[in-house]
């Protein structure tokens, strides 16, 4: 593989590591069935003869995660299968409706793609095996003091969450670090927040991730035996998870031990994987192509116009930015990751040439007064052309860069126009050397010690007498002009 | 109605007696609804009388089977494990018909989840034969099959997977459709094997078929296999003319199997159908041999899923003794399951589990594919094919519940129509030497009710089977 | 043979049934001779021919985002078995 590096030799052990990723869609109505997505309301309000698996219920597909699912399939640079159509996966569970759900098997939405993480200084290829589509389960609630099913004496199920649109996303075991690992999901994360499909969130569980871990020893072909783990939803628990897993594997090769192929659970508290008591047998899903939905055709004219609707995604865009405008890769990417910031970063070019100055901008008072206030800097009172307006009175020298983060302030606040208000507040630079002149000789009259300490040889006495003239001035005098008839008058 | 000459609560009075009369002995139905039948005729004389307009189906007592989901009305599927499940919802057919503004009879017996050929495999007990109440209506919807032949219902909803709906009818002498699969919408017909199920009218004859079949089909959005064609006028088409038309008769479904007397019928029938100037041709089908062997594949396998939701948790029965999940899937389904559908989940899950999925269900679908294909060929060159409806006429009760395959074998002529999604009709043909209908099979190709109804429209005057049983 | 006790014992598990061994007995040769018969579909020549996995000739059905009416929560649980807290109660999952 071309841009893959290895990490530093971690002992004599290499890890393998796969992920598999289910994302919540935010479309406003169920996979199947016209109820709406729920959040957090009371036990099945949303709800209906389909997604309760009623008898004589049947699915009919929505289109919009149908297209929400080629645009994140896209994104992730898959091949589009032509032809796709929907397997029953079955198994019983007391939030499974139907007792299968409905999923996609060997004839999946998308295949064959990849996304690469940037690991500072070098970049790990993740290839993507499949994105498909699939509808989710309910919730069961388990009673009982600590909500875990093993001392619980019941549970009780609610089927609101039943039937949400859900995208699973499988990579190839190409990752090797668990840093890797966190690297992965957080750029997998931005990539998604970037199409505009769902929230993303680990902790609501609109974005919910597995692993699958084996190792081997360094230089070894073959894959030795994985262990799937389950309830990593943050991805600093993603990476304590892995971390932890990984070196009781090592330990156990290391011990003579086998590592025992099974599903464990990731423990917060205690940081680390506890084997799942059940005794599980291997499911046997049975999987046959659900009889209930038709096939999916996709043809190149949906393909276009989905793939048109996406628009540049953020690494091209970072890279766009860096080569026809000169920005650094990190301000490249603060630019290109958002969408949003995006957009208003061009239209300000619109507008105003100076890239780099309007980038500083955004990155710095602008993004720091939005944040304060929890807004994105596109829902705030200060226009692309307002503050390319402000960067034009800056540029032509004006006011100084103090004064323009007052004005900028102002601008954020009321939403007013920094024309207007530097008008307003007179805070016009003064720039004319006549004026400043006069007042430039005030002060050297007015303090002759300083004057002598500099003519001595004290070359920082200036300052004294520069502040003087910017108090005079309340601040609005031109530093630099000031400064340099200043050195003309001293001699 | 309309003339005043008849009030709709006298005639579905007299529906109703009839009901009470001989439901004891024939047992077609799970439920009656009496009082709500009067009340709704009582409401529907009350239009008459303020001269509103009807439509064809106002005020016409009608039996539904009780897989067919009826909203506030007990839909058991002839099974303990729904026999206390009131849907929330009304299946789309129950629609159709509301705004006919019919009244429900009540709701049919048939064989458990649709699974039989004999309604013997029911909850509430099998269902009797009017024309000899020792032996089977067929199944199965033997429920809507008998609930006509004896007058109990003016006609009525069944559903047929395999045969389900023409072999009650061509053992009961009355006429069962089964139109083109994704003509009639599946929503709220609770599955048996969804690629297979079709609902379909109980009448007395071909005209009133054409009428409900008017009602009843048409597209439906919350059916995904629902077709989104124009329906024609199926009146349209009952002509009392075939000349010209050309009939196909495969002869592996002439076969040895099928009692002398009911070829005699179907043979007398060709041979009218000569005489008014269609083309009679054998012709080989040789997949056909095969039908059976891939239906009892592909319908166990999709039944065993569809039935999966069958588990105590939402609705239905529940067995209360279980203390934890597992036991109380098992003990539910084990109890709540009669044992024909016990063997086809089984035969089902066989065929889908791993290792056996290939040669099972794959290869069946493969198979599936050369039928249609030859059904393909022959409608290149035939109208419509004959065959007997069911190879013999009733049996008595009980004589082929020792062995299941015996039982299977009741469908021979009518599985291959299902695997090929064609529509097909049964309508009496004659009648045995033991007083017993018999029921002529005519399959056209998909989308050509026309054909089906015009040869049968004409079959059925020619034949003029006018014997109604013995009750 | 096609299918032993032990073949019947897995798949009614995978299926949630439970058979007494009386009644393994009984039902082992019946779905026995079931899957003997159908299992003939072995000798056809199918080639390279598509598994018919769909039976009309329709493709790409679908439903607009739109929401359409839900039924009420009391629909909902009318026909539970056990009801606890809106939601639907079942036993310790084992």
């Amino acid at each position: 593989m071309m841009d893959n590096k290895k990490m530093a030799g971690m002992g004599k052990y290499e890890s393998i590591i796969g992920l598999e990723a289910h994302l919540e869609l935010e479309t406003a109505t169920k996979m199947f069935c016209g109820c709406r997505l729920s959040f957090g309301e009371e036990k099945n309000i949303n709800t209906c003869p389909v997604c309760l698996g009623h008898p004589g219920s049947l699915p009919v597909l929505n289109r919009k995660a149908l297209e929400y699912a080629i645009k994140v399939a896209l994104a992730l640079n898959c091949r589009i299968n032509e032809r796709t159509i929907f397997h029953r996966k079955n198994y019983f569970y007391p939030d499974m409706p139907k007792n299968y759900q409905i999923s996609q098997y060997d004839m999946p939405l998308g295949v064959e793609g990849y996304l690469e993480v940037n690991m500072g200084d070098y970049v790990r290829r993740v290839g993507i095996t499949r994105v498909h589509m699939e509808e989710d389960a309910g919730k069961l609630i388990h009673t009982g003091a600590t909500g875990r099913i093993s001392e619980s004496g019941g549970s009780i199920v609610d089927f609101n969450r039943a039937g949400t649109p859900l995208i699973e996303i499988v990579t190839e075991p190409d990752i090797r670090t668990a840093e890797e690992a966190k690297a992965y999901m957080t750029g997998l994360r931005n990539l998604l927040l970037y199409l505009d499909v769902s929230n993303c969130s680990m902790e609501e569980g609109s974005l919910r991730c597995d692993a699958n871990v084996s190792i081997r020893t360094e230089g070894e072909k073959g894959l030795g035996t994985k262990t799937e783990i389950k309830n990593l939803n943050s991805f600093k628990f993603l990476q304590k998870g892995l971390e932890y897993e990984i070196k009781r594997q090592e330990k156990l090769l290391d011990s003579g031990k086998q590592v025992i192929q099974q599903t464990r659970h990731f423990d917060n508290n205690s940081g680390t994987t506890k084997a799942l008591r059940s005794k599980e047998e291997a499911h046997d899903y049975r999987y046959f192509p659900e009889p209930d939905l038709v096939p999916i055709i996709i043809d190149i004219n949906m393909v276009e116009s989905i793939k048109g609707s996406i628009g540049e995604l953020p690494q091209r865009k970072a890279h766009r930015y860096g080569e026809e405008l000169g920005l650094t890769p990190y301000d490249a990417g603060f630019m290109a990751g958002d969408r949003r910031t995006a957009a208003y970063f061009e239209k300000c070019l619109e507008c105003f040439d100076d890239a780099k100055a309007v980038a500083n901008w955004i990155m710095g008072d602008f993004s720091a007064l939005s944040n304060k206030e929890k807004m994105h800097i596109a829902d705030s009172r200060v226009t692309p052309e307002a503050l390319c307006r402000l960067l034009k009175i800056l540029q032509g020298g004006s006011i100084s860069i103090k004064i323009a983060k007052t004005v900028f302030e102002e601008m954020f606040r009321t939403g007013r126009d920094p024309g207007v208000i530097i008008e307003e507040k007179g805070l016009e630079q003064i720039s004319d050397s006549g004026e400043l002149e006069a007042l430039i000789d005030k002060v050297i009259e007015g303090n002759p010690g300083p004057v002598k300490q500099y003519r001595e040889g004290k070359r920082k006495a200036i300052g004294f007498l520069i502040g003087k003239v910017m108090a005079a001035t309340k601040g609005k005098a031109n530093p630099k002009i000031v400064n340099e008839i200043m050195k003309k008058k001293l001699g | 109605m309309e003339a005043k000459e008849v009030s709709c609560r006298e005639i579905t009075s007299s529906v109703l007696s009839r009901i009470e009369e001989v439901d004891g002995d024939i047992n077609a139905y799970i439920r009656v609804e009496k009082e709500r039948a009067l009340k709704h005729a009582d409401g529907i004389d009350a239009r008459i009388a303020k001269g509103e307009k009807l439509e064809d189906f106002t005020g016409i007592p009608i039996g539904i089977k009780d897989n067919i989901c009826t909203k506030g009305i007990n839909t058991t599927c002839a099974s303990k494990i729904l026999d206390n499940y009131i849907p929330i919802y009304d299946a789309g057919v129950i629609q159709k018909l509301n705004s006919q503004d019919y009244i429900l009879t009540g709701k049919l017996n048939m064989d458990e989840f649709a699974m039989g050929s004999s309604n013997e495999n029911s909850f509430f007990g099998p269902v009797s034969n009017p024309w000899d109440t020792s032996r089977v209506p067929g199944g199965s919807s033997g429920g809507p099959a008998a609930s006509v032949a004896a007058g109990e219902a003016v006609c009525s909803l069944g559903s047929d997977t395999g045969g389900s709906i023409r072999q009650p009818a061509s053992l009961c002498g009355v006429v069962g459709f089964k139109p083109t699969y994704g003509l009639v919408s599946r929503y709220g017909l609770v599955a048996f094997a969804s690629s297979l199920d079709q609902i379909g009218p109980f009448t007395r004859d071909m005209e009133d078929c054409a009428a409900l079949l008017n009602i009843i089909c048409g597209h439906d959005r919350r059916d995904s296999t629902s077709l989104d064609v124009e329906v024609p006028d199926y009146k349209g088409f009952l002509r009392d003319d075939i000349k010209g038309m050309k009939i196909g008769v495969p002869s592996q479904l002439m076969a040895a199997g099928i009692d002398p007397e009911v070829k005699g019928a179907v043979d007398s029938a060709l041979n009218l159908a000569l005489d008014m100037g269609a083309e009679v041709e054998e012709i080989s089908i040789p997949n056909l041999e095969y039908a059976l062997n891939v239906y009892y594949i592909v319908a166990p396998s999709e039944a065993s899923s569809n039935l999966s939701r069958f588990d105590g948790v939402r609705y239905g029965y529940r067995d209360r003794s279980a203390s934890t999940l597992r036991s109380m899937y098992r003990k539910t389904r084990t109890r709540g399951f009669g044992d024909e559908v016990k063997r086809r989940i089984m035969i089902g899950t066989y065929c889908l589990s791993a290792g056996y999925y290939d040669a099972y269900y794959e290869k069946a679908l493969k198979v599936r594919t050369l039928l249609r294909r030859d059904f393909d060929r022959a409608f290149s060159t035939y109208d419509v094919l004959i065959s007997p409806t069911s190879p013999t006429t009733a049996f008595r009760k009980g004589e082929k519940m020792d062995d299941p395959l015996t039982m299977y074998m009741c469908d021979i002529c009518t599985i291959p129509v299902n695997l090929a999604g064609l529509p097909a009709v049964s309508i009496p043909a004659g009648i045995s030497g033991e007083n017993l209908p018999i029921g002529l099979h005519i399959i056209g190709n998909a989308l050509r009710e026309d054909n089906v109804i015009r040869m049968a429209y004409t079959l059925e005057k020619a034949i003029g089977f006018k014997d109604i049983p013995d009750l | 043979m096609r299918i032993s006790r032990e073949d019947v014992k897995h798949i009614a598990k995978l299926a949630e049934l439970e058979f007494s061994d009386r009644e393994i007995d009984k039902i082992t040769p019946q779905l026995d001779r079931i899957l003997e018969h159908v299992a003939r579909i072995s000798a056809v020549n199918t080639g390279d021919v598509e598994p018919a996995s769909h039976v009309l000739d329709v493709n790409n059905v679908f439903r607009q985002d739109v929401p359409s009416q839900t039924v009420s929560r009391e629909d909902a649980l009318k026909n539970a078995p056990l009801e606890e807290e809106g939601g639907f109660r079942v036993p310790r999952i084992d």
